[in-house]
């Protein structure tokens, strides 16, 4: 066994300087013992000669710097994976939390991971049909794409986010051939699937609702969960969306599966790297956040995605609440840099008592291009998305509008939009937490509520798709 | 032992090593046992920071350190176009291959172009040619779209000894010089420190646009060959849709894009794309003309920051060449962000939001080299280099430091802007906004080159949308119907400007690229709508509703449809049909008739 060293000099926060140190690299991991006989993880932040900088992923409470041990493990932080830690719940440090046995690793992986190499990623194409008709239609989801909720406190995000991983699949070549004439069927769909759930700073409640969904649905078995609540060590949290990437990054490009991992909440994970941040007197960036957020983040979005010649594929779907509900904030606004577009949900739509409060305004899916249409979805697809949301844009206008100068003022065309965005709102965007509708069953609410506008005004939709499917869209009034 | 350089600290990417006393600032180093690439930033006395453009984790102080005495350089020869390189012209292809995993690993040494192929030479000098730095020794193809010049190396001049064509590879003797200091051999194969800008004769001034093929950008806001533009923009406004589309459309010979701290998967949209997608001017795949440097996001954040440098470099070989060059990069705050990065882990005093103080002057000298210039070299020749940079502003705030330095050097502006995209507008490009300090410079260029009356239209289109945004706020307060007549059919003008003229679909294959004189013609018509209409909606109890819903509307609207080579007869058709059905609401024998039809039709 390695040298214990008994020279720390100095703890703030969760740091640690340990002096006289040999042989040291950056970022290794190492184990302190505390008097009492505790034993801590922490890994190195900076390596310098006899003196090391040491980041607790615990509290440093008890912690003195007499008689305090440290070995340096000579390594860096790792965590064990294989196909058993499907069902399985683990803390921010990679152990069972569950009453469970430890897992039996089939292989050890650094939980930091290595950037994938750009020539060698695939483009994701993949349409994914959550059954939400404002996310398929307007904001198509595509496998191996990261796309996070942009939520604010009190908002339903948590229901949202367990909708999509209950819902969600990909269609079937009958479905789309027949325009969604041919029942589902689940043994034509290719591949494996698997959640991986990260959980950094959020309540013992929120925890065990997505615990609960997951088991609900039967779920679980083909789920890993990550669990660090507002009680765990804050540092943990800084860990525990890599680890559930790690594990998520083993079971799509080595055993093929098709992971969808859930975080929550960023922002909590964004507080903790400020807190770390501070505590090593760095130079701030905006409010206090280190500058090298966006780095920081990158390396947890960017590993999502599909990789060329290989089976799986990781979808990444992080929720973050908006300080104040403001998208200009560091967090979401570095977020949105890195991301492939983002799902916005709206307080104002919210209080309406829609659910999903999805606004079509902010939300954006970068990757929809070629998940729409013809021998994808349907042909009339990104028409639909281009009219529905421009028409709603007009919409909303309108009201504005309404509101100062009274609805009586408005002409003709004005309130045709006026009662389209009313009608979007109540038989668009919402639907129920139960409700999984197909996308070509969404596509026909679209073409039913765009009758309510003049033919003219029909801009974006190409003629000869009104002829075929205004007509035969089914009355939802 | 002791002078041998090593490791004293570590933190993230920079590494401090003592016994470097005799290090040169800039000078590539190797460290630790898995020789990963840094870069000399600063010296104290005996110890040197050093960037370090891989992943540093598991290297610690007592590790060694190797000099190579040598400035971050480029390999410059043929074998650079279709290459996709990362931030410090590593081919991404040849990690895959030694790596030989999806993941890139550390310690890889690849060389930035391929060794072993042989390239035709042919010899254009002969032996007895008096020559300087940047005369061209002879020519390859290097693609089908480009032809590669082989340029004497700048500083060497003299006698040409001996030049012989054939087939080599990129490191064998094709010449020979005699000059003062002695015989200088000349292999294929050049290097370039890449933050040394590259020598020229002089430059001059921009006069000429460079055609993109994206209305708004074409019409009202150019960019000059040689100059430098930006567009800033929130997220998801589409910067880098309009930044792809440039690359793909744009009149230059030779592309150079740079995807710094980006998306992966967008990277991965580019070069799956390019290679697929025909130059509109020859038919070829696009990526004969471009080179791609790839640096995303999750990348080592120095190799970032060296990455604008590696491609602006590349850039300026082809511009000494006599190419029009053009270098897009996506997105320098990326780029800026990882200046701070490594100014904080420098511990240097802070500028402006914890920027270094010197992101000004380093952000001008980046843009400086943007430019037409005139080659090195006896025989002329002039290359242009144009820089369109990215910006990615926090919050979508351009008052915050990186467009407030950008905006001081670059003379195009492109705001892109949040709501015009939320409405699905796009290119999201704000017209109230956005400049372009080059537009009065080529209005001779419109007039003689385009059409005449181009400058003058884009004058009244640009006067039509200011109005409409002062008549908006009136509306906004009282109502359409407070507005007179005239002003109504401006705000219907520039409503068919915006939806018919610069509402462009990039990712549909018709409308994607329009040439400078459909721009002309599609502006024209909707210009001459207002024109006839004028006195038309004067007239007395003019209902103006018919006049929203007349045929001819919905044929502007599929006008940026029309095929450029059917445009003519079709614009003349549509003209012809505006006159028509504008005369048929005449109200006959109303006052005034007459004498405001004849300027028209004249």
């Amino acid at each position: 066994m390695s040298t214990a060293y008994k020279t720390v000099r100095d703890i703030t926060g969760p740091l640690l300087m340990v002096e006289g140190v040999e042989g040291v690299t950056y970022d290794e991991l190492c184990e302190v013992e505390l008097v009492n006989g505790d034993r801590r993880l922490g890994k190195v932040l900076e390596a310098r000669e006899g003196l090391a900088v040491i980041q607790l992923f615990e509290s440093t409470q008890g912690a003195s710097t007499a008689g305090t041990k440290v070995r340096f493990l000579g390594r860096t932080f790792e965590i064990g994976v294989s196909e058993d830690m499907l069902g399985r719940m683990f803390n921010g440090s990679g152990h069972p939390i569950d009453g469970g046995p430890a897992v039996i690793p089939e292989k050890k992986l650094d939980i930091n991971g290595a950037p994938i190499n750009p020539f060698s990623r695939e483009f994701p194409e993949d349409f994914i049909q959550t059954g939400i008709s404002t996310i398929d239609v307007l904001n198509t989801l595509v496998r191996g794409q990261k796309l996070p909720i942009f939520s604010g406190a009190g908002l339903p995000h948590s229901q949202l986010a367990a909708q999509i991983a209950r819902q969600a699949r990909v269609l079937t070549s009958e479905e789309v051939e027949t325009e969604g004439e041919a029942e589902y069927d689940p043994s034509k769909e290719k591949g494996k699937f698997a959640v991986v759930f990260g959980a950094m700073g959020v309540t013992f409640e929120e925890a065990q609702y997505f615990k609960q969904e997951f088991e609900k649905t039967g779920a679980l078995s083909r789920a890993v969960l990550f669990i660090n609540t507002a009680d765990n060590p804050v540092v943990e949290r800084i860990a525990t969306p890599r680890l559930a990437l790690t594990a998520a990054e083993y079971l799509a490009y080595e055993k093929g599966y098709h992971v969808t991992v859930i975080l929550t909440d960023m922002t909590n994970y964004c507080e903790a790297l400020r807190e770390v941040s501070a505590a090593r007197k760095e130079v701030p960036g905006r409010r206090g956040y280190p500058g090298y957020l966006y780095t920081d983040l990158a390396t947890i979005y960017e590993r999502a995605g599909r990789i060329r010649g290989k089976e799986g594929s990781i979808t990444q779907i992080p929720i973050l609440t908006m300080p104040e509900d403001d998208v200009t904030h560091p967090i979401p606004d570095l977020t949105g840099y890195i991301t492939e577009g983002q799902i916005r949900l709206d307080r104002g739509l919210h209080q309406k008592g829609i659910f999903p409060p999805v606004i079509p305004m902010g939300s954006l899916s970068r990757l929809k291009g070629k998940a729409q249409g013809e021998g994808v979805t349907r042909g009339d697809h990104s028409s639909m998305d281009a009219q529905l949301t421009a028409a709603y844009a007009r919409g909303v206008e309108v009201r504005e509008l309404a509101v100062i100068l009274g609805e009586s003022s408005l002409n003709d065309t004005d309130k045709a939009y006026l009662k389209f965005a009313d009608r979007f709102e109540k038989e668009f965007i919402r639907q129920s937490e139960g409700d999984n509708r197909s996308i070509f069953e969404s596509l026909s609410i679209g073409w039913d509520l765009l009758k309510e506008l003049p033919k003219g005004e029909l801009k974006r939709v190409k003629p000869e798709q009104i002829e075929k499917y205004m007509t035969s869209a089914p009355s939802n009034a | 032992m002791s002078n041998q350089p090593t490791i004293i600290k570590v933190a993230g990417p920079l590494v401090v090593a003592k016994g470097m006393g005799d290090a040169k600032m800039y000078e590539v180093v190797r460290v630790s046992k898995e020789r990963l690439v840094g870069e000399v930033i600063e010296l104290h006395g005996d110890e040197a920071s050093i960037q370090v453009y891989e992943e540093t984790s598991g290297i610690g102080p007592g590790e060694p350190v190797e000099r190579t005495g040598e400035t971050l350089s480029v390999e410059l020869a043929p074998g650079l176009l279709t290459s996709i390189y990362d931030g410090i012209q590593r081919p991404l292809e040849l990690i895959e291959k030694q790596a030989n995993s999806a993941f890139i690993s550390r310690g890889i040494e690849v060389p930035g172009i391929d060794r072993t192929k042989k390239w035709d030479f042919n010899a254009t000098a002969s032996s007895g040619d008096t020559v300087v730095g940047g005369d061209i020794l002879g020519t390859v193809q290097e693609t089908t779209l480009i032809e590669h010049k082989i340029m004497v190396p700048p500083g060497i001049s003299g006698t040409v000894k001996e030049v012989k064509s054939g087939s080599f590879n990129i490191e064998e003797i094709i010449a020979v010089i005699e000059t003062e200091e002695g015989t200088k051999e000349i292999c294929m194969l050049q290097r370039w420190p890449i933050r040394i800008p590259r020598p020229t004769k002089g430059k001059g001034i921009p006069s000429e646009p460079l055609p993109t093929g994206t209305r708004i950008l074409d019409t009202l806001f150019p960019i000059a060959k040689g100059g430098a533009g930006a567009i800033p923009g929130p997220f998801g406004a589409g910067k880098t849709v309009t930044q792809q589309s440039l690359a793909k459309f744009c009149a230059a010979q030779v592309i150079v894009y740079i995807g710094c701290g980006e998306r992966g998967n967008e990277m991965t949209e580019v070069l799956s794309e390019f290679p697929h997608l025909e130059d509109p001017n020859t038919g070829e795949p696009l990526m004969k003309r471009t080179i791609l440097i790839a640096n995303t996001s999750n990348m080592p954040v120095a190799a970032r920051e060296a990455s604008v440098y590696t491609g602006i470099t590349l850039a300026e070989y082809y511009r000494d060449m006599g190419y029009d060059v053009a270098l897009m990069a996506d997105s320098t705050s990326r780029w800026a962000e990882a200046m701070r990065e490594m100014s904080g882990r420098l511990e240097e005093m802070p500028g402006e939001e914890g920027y270094p103080a010197y992101l000004g002057s380093r952000t001008a000298g980046f843009y400086e080299r943007a430019g037409i210039v005139d080659c090195l070299g006896t025989d002329g020749r002039r290359g242009s280099l144009t820089v369109i940079g990215a910006v990615s502003p926090p919050g979508g705030d351009f008052s915050e430091p990186v467009t407030q330095n950008t905006l001081r050097v670059t003379k195009v502006f492109w705001a892109l802007d949040a709501k015009l995209a939320y409405k699905r507008h796009f290119p999201a490009i704000n017209w109230l906004q956005s400049y372009s300090l080059y537009a009065e410079n080529f209005t001779n260029y419109y007039d003689k080159e385009v059409a005449e009356g181009f400058a003058r239209n884009r004058e009244i289109a640009m006067q039509i949308l200011q109005d409409e945004s002062k008549l908006e706020e009136i509306v906004r307060l009282v109502g359409t119907d407070a507005l007179s007549p005239k002003e109504q059919l401006t705000m219907e003008t520039a409503r068919m400007i915006r939806e018919d003229f610069l509402f462009q679909n990039a990712f549909d294959n018709m409308d994607a690229y329009t040439s400078l004189k459909k721009q002309f013609r599609l502006l024209k018509a909707i210009l001459m709508f207002m024109e006839v209409a004028g006195p038309i909606v004067e007239q007395e109890d003019f209902d103006f509703g018919k006049l929203q819903t007349l045929p001819v509307k919905e044929v502007i609207v599929r006008a940026s449809f029309i095929p450029e080579d059917e445009m003519e007869e079709k614009f003349d058709a549509i003209e012809e049909q505006i006159r028509k059905e504008l005369g048929a609401l005449q109200v006959t024998g109303a006052p005034g008739k007459t004498s405001h039809e004849e300027p028209v039709t004249a």
